[in-house]
């Protein structure tokens, strides 16, 4: 019989997500996927997982787990919550071992917002159009086409595969930058040309706040209105992207996000670069944000720096399991906390 | 005919949208979607997809894998050749039944253009349409070829939901809608058709660039055809 969880409690928005959908944009459909993509990647690397596969992804809320039917390592990444397997502390950032008929107890998250929980082995969520990733709006992919809920039954992919310890590598990647206090960089455009200059300058001059319409779809944003030029604000729709900061007539910005619309009619000033998402998705309501606007090519220099950190995930997780394994020779791995790798992981500007 | 003022906009390090312009125009689309047929057998390096809209393509991109400048140029290339407007591969004859309970703006709608109901089925249901973007929520097919007399601004307040399969015009557009959403269009009619349906191959009826025609249905058919439809029978025929 192979490993599966029971969810005895969540809060908040969860929902299990991969690397996400391609290829359906042009029918309608967003590509979902993480939130704040280079969690995702880590809580998978710290169970020896590959990067981009599904994960439980916890939205400013926690949960209770129990492990039924076989043992199992996994680990959280993202948002720094406090976990405990049965009543025991365990630390996040770190792979630990939950076996059969213990329970996990997740807290709702001390900062951030999104945190993802990663099994050795992965999950079985099935796939559908080539992605697990749930679109809450199609009703598609995720655990029955909806977010998790109490009483859902979540089975281990692999879990049947071996004995405790089979799994997961004791590596530590804590902490992983949050970056909420940094600026969030944008190109400008699409339709910067549809907004006054002022406007403009104000998008980079300004202080925002994330509003409380803020999901997977979109991020809202409080703040100054910024003024449409003599064009108007609607424009004939055309596509939006992961990041357009779209706005709206009455001149509030809105980051779209994961689960977006498709494609819109309101005049788009700038877009989030791929790195700075995860900064954006991360903000909770009430928080301040600042956009900076950067040339395209240095956004595009950041997107390689960060796949080349993602890429070197597994081997930080691996360098740090041997390093603390070395000097803490049976000890409690929980009292291995070496910053080694959070250097590397520091990619603010 | 004059060929169009191309733009390439920028949209962060993972899009490029080829621009155009900016009105609703077959000769646009009929641009956009030459252009994307081109990219897509040029297959040019780093394109993860691309999504055809009434006036431009925007085109995703892996930027560790495009060069900016190299697909500037081979795209302003692909994008400066001519593009007839072609008829469509297929044309849909989808059926709507009209009015009542499946489309509560109908009287509304004929009583602002001075015109008895029938005549606004009549003329909704005369055209072929074409497919110009699908887009906002999975499956909403945006046409193009609406009867210029049936053309309304949107309703001053959208309604916070609409049923799945609704057909509605908003200003001079017209919409197959898939899935139950807020809409601010008019709504004329419902169909059975289930443009976009998981569990069913393919997951998708409508493309980019296909013809529709509306087929007025008796309210009598309804359960019918919306069982057959539920069950993944596609419902909508292909004319040709």
């Amino acid at each position: 019989m192979s490993a599966r969880l029971v969810v005895e409690a969540c809060t908040g928005a969860s929902s299990f997500q991969d690397g996400g959908r391609h290829g359906y944009q042009r029918q309608g459909l967003s590509g979902s996927g993480p939130m704040d993509r280079l969690a995702l990647a880590a809580a998978n690397a710290l169970v020896g997982n590959a990067l981009g596969i599904v994960a439980l992804e916890l939205g400013l809320g926690g949960g209770r787990f129990r492990l039924e039917g076989g043992d199992l390592w996994m680990a959280l990444a993202g948002a720094p919550c406090a976990l405990r397997v049965d009543g025991v502390p365990v630390p996040d950032h770190r792979a630990f071992p939950l076996s059969e008929g213990s329970t996990l107890a997740i807290d709702a998250p001390r900062r951030g917002v999104f945190a993802y929980l990663a099994c050795a082995g992965g999950f079985a969520v099935p796939s559908i159009l080539g992605s697990a990733a749930l679109h809450q709006r199609a009703g598609l992919g995720g655990l029955h086409g909806r977010g998790l809920r109490t009483g859902d039954v979540i089975d281990g992919e692999n879990a049947s595969r071996g004995e405790l310890g089979s799994f997961g590598i004791p590596g530590s990647l804590d902490p992983l930058p949050l970056e909420t206090d940094a600026p969030v960089r944008v190109v400008l455009g699409p339709q910067a040309d549809r907004f006054t200059p002022e406007a403009v300058a104000l998008f980079t001059d300004a202080a925002f706040a994330v509003s409380h319409r803020a999901d997977r779809m979109g991020i809202h944003l409080d703040g100054p209105a910024l003024a449409h030029g003599p064009h108007g604000y609607n424009i004939v729709s055309d596509a939006t992207v992961l990041g357009s900061v779209q706005v709206p007539g009455r001149g509030r910005p809105i980051v779209l996000m994961a689960d977006r619309q498709t494609t819109g009619g309101y005049p788009k000033i700038a877009t989030v670069i791929s790195a700075d998402l995860r900064r954006v998705a991360q903000r909770r309501p009430g928080e301040a944000i600042r956009f900076r606007a950067i040339p395209l090519a240095e956004a595009f220099a950041l997107a390689r720096e960060r796949a080349a950190l993602t890429a070197a995930l597994p081997g930080a997780v691996r360098a740090h399991a041997a390093s603390a394994g070395d000097r803490l020779a049976g000890a409690n791995l929980a009292g291995a906390a070496v910053d080694a790798f959070a250097d590397p992981l520091c990619d603010g500007p | 005919m004059t060929p169009p003022a191309i733009r390439l906009l920028w949209c962060g390090d993972t899009a490029l949208t080829v621009e155009f312009g900016d009105r609703i125009d077959p000769v646009l689309n009929a641009a956009v979607l030459a252009l994307d047929a081109r990219v897509q057998a040029a297959d040019l390096p780093g394109i993860v997809e691309t999504v055809p809209t009434y006036r431009s393509l925007t085109i995703h991109l892996d930027p560790l894998a495009v060069d900016p400048a190299s697909l500037e140029t081979a795209l302003l290339d692909l994008a400066g050749r001519p593009a007839p407007i072609r008829p469509p591969a297929r044309v849909w004859r989808v059926p709507v039944v009209y009015g009542g309970a499946f489309g509560i703006d109908l009287d509304a709608v004929a009583a602002q253009h001075g015109l008895c109901p029938s005549a606004v089925v009549e003329r909704h249901a005369a055209p072929e349409y074409r497919v110009v973007m699908i887009g906002f929520l999975p499956g909403y097919a945006y046409l193009d070829g609406l009867d210029p007399s049936l053309a309304l601004s949107r309703r001053a307040s959208p309604r916070p939901t609409t049923p799945a399969g609704t057909i509605s015009i908003g200003g001079a557009q017209a919409l197959v809608a898939s899935i139950a959403a807020p809409s601010g269009w008019h709504l004329l009619g419902r169909t059975p058709v289930r443009a976009f349906l998981p569990g069913r191959d393919p997951v998708f009826l409508f493309e980019p660039g296909d013809g529709i025609r509306f087929v007025p249905t008796d309210p009598t058919r309804w359960d019918e055809l919306d069982r057959a439809a539920a069950a993944g029978e596609p419902v909508a025929e292909v004319e040709r």
